[in-house]
């Protein structure tokens, strides 16, 4: 979707401002909300990508407002109660009313090590790949109201496939529940003239991982 | 927030979703095991071995996995090396993914608007405010992340350093100079 969360080349937002010393988590909080987070994934309640799409969806003000792990959180209250996991009415009472739904395994002590190590987005191939390194490629000009990871800037753009990454479960169609669809990644480099303008910087190049879906020939 | 926090938590432990005690401990690896200490080391070992550091911008997942980490780090890893003529510099421009089994948790400043605008189209401006300066003539590559690719910079090796181990070379490896915001320290 053209959200908030879209910001690659929006102006305005001030210096990076580095914390000297930061702390993993500045609150107690915020390592739960980690934490939790890990073990729902453990658990095969939903994949990533749906997570990332619920953030988008948070209204700008609330994306831009609140602290990064205020936005995960937003978005996991979201996702347990829209996906059936508990009700509003329980979160608010801060209860479990009723009995949970059956879940493929439970993050316990001692298997954590796996709940720490992401797994495979390695998928089948349903094809073979359109593109190879050394391609030149153009970017669609798409605009789903849905979750994409294609950024704004780097839509309708003519780039260079540089590498391949096998085959990946592709994020637009498992956020909307259509399952992996897998499709080859390739990364693919932009000069920044071309993303940019004349006026850019001339040493520069911007790559992004595009999924095949996303490109055409040029 | 805690609160809020604290209902969800609750409710998610009595649905029988998730354990606390194994929450504790996936949080005490971050404060404690899982940092930015295991990407040092892979640098300071391509530094110091060839071999390594050949296989390791070949397939940075499974040269990783051959040293043993306390996280242990799934695929998709991908090193990216630093020349006098090319800097790299990685970013997520649609929320923070970044390379976490081998830097930790990445920084607020990494996830925060300032840096996912500006990286992928000021990336001098963005080294600026971390007080660093290239050449003009360099070459800047701005790997933005938008898949589970996960990038880390392998920056050039600071001179004055040959035939120093790799733990000492370790030290040298900064956190930021791993993102490509920032240059190992000197000697």
């Amino acid at each position: 979707m053209d959200g908030i969360h879209d910001m690659g080349g929006m102006d305005g937002f001030g210096k990076v401002t580095p914390e000297a010393n930061e702390p993993p988590f500045h609150e107690p909080w915020e390592g739960r909300v980690l934490a939790m987070q890990r073990a729902l994934g453990y658990a095969g309640t939903w994949q990533i990508d749906m997570s990332r799409a619920a953030q988008e969806r948070l209204p700008p003000q609330t994306y831009l407002g609140v602290s990064y792990y205020t936005r995960w959180e937003l978005a996991m209250e979201s996702n347990v109660i829209e996906r059936g996991f508990a009700g509003a009415d329980e979160i608010a009472a801060g209860h479990a009313l009723r009995a949970g739904k059956p879940i493929k395994r439970k993050l316990t002590a001692d298997v954590v090590q796996q709940g720490m190590t992401r797994g495979s987005f390695y998928r089948q191939a349903q094809a073979p790949a359109r593109f190879k390194p050394g391609d030149r490629v153009r970017t669609r000009n798409i605009h789903p109201a849905t979750h994409t990871r294609l950024p704004r800037y780097a839509r309708g753009h003519v780039g260079v496939v540089e590498r391949q990454h096998g085959c990946h479960a592709f994020p637009d169609a498992v956020a909307t529940d259509k399952g992996d669809d897998p499709q080859w990644l390739y990364t693919v480099v932009f000069d920044a003239r071309e993303l940019w303008g004349p006026d850019a910087d001339p040493t520069l190049k911007v790559s992004i991982d595009a999924f095949e879906p996303y490109l055409e020939p040029a | 927030m805690q609160l809020r926090v604290r209902a969800l938590e609750t409710v998610l432990t009595e649905k029988g979703y998730i354990d606390p005690a194994a929450l504790d401990l996936i949080i005490e690896a971050y404060e404690t095991k899982v940092g930015p200490h295991n990407g040092a080391r892979v640098v300071a070992r391509a530094w110091s071995n060839p071999a390594f550091k050949q296989a390791l911008l070949e397939d940075g997942s499974k040269a990783v996995r051959t040293m043993g980490h306390e996280s242990r780090v799934g695929d998709h890893l991908v090193a990216v090396e630093n020349t006098p003529q090319l800097h790299n510099m990685v970013v997520c421009t649609l929320c923070s993914c970044y390379p976490w089994e081998v830097l930790g948790l990445p920084p607020v400043w990494y996830k925060s608007a300032p840096y996912r605008s500006r990286a992928v189209k000021d990336p001098r401006g963005v080294l600026a405010d971390f007080g660093v300066k290239l050449p003009k003539e360099t070459q800047i590559r701005v790997w933005d992340s938008t898949a589970e690719t996960r990038f880390l910079v392998l920056p050039m090796r600071p001179t004055g350093t040959e035939s120093w181990s790799e733990e000492r070379l370790a030290s040298l490896v900064t956190r930021d100079c791993m993102i490509g915001t920032g240059l190992p320290k000197t000697p």
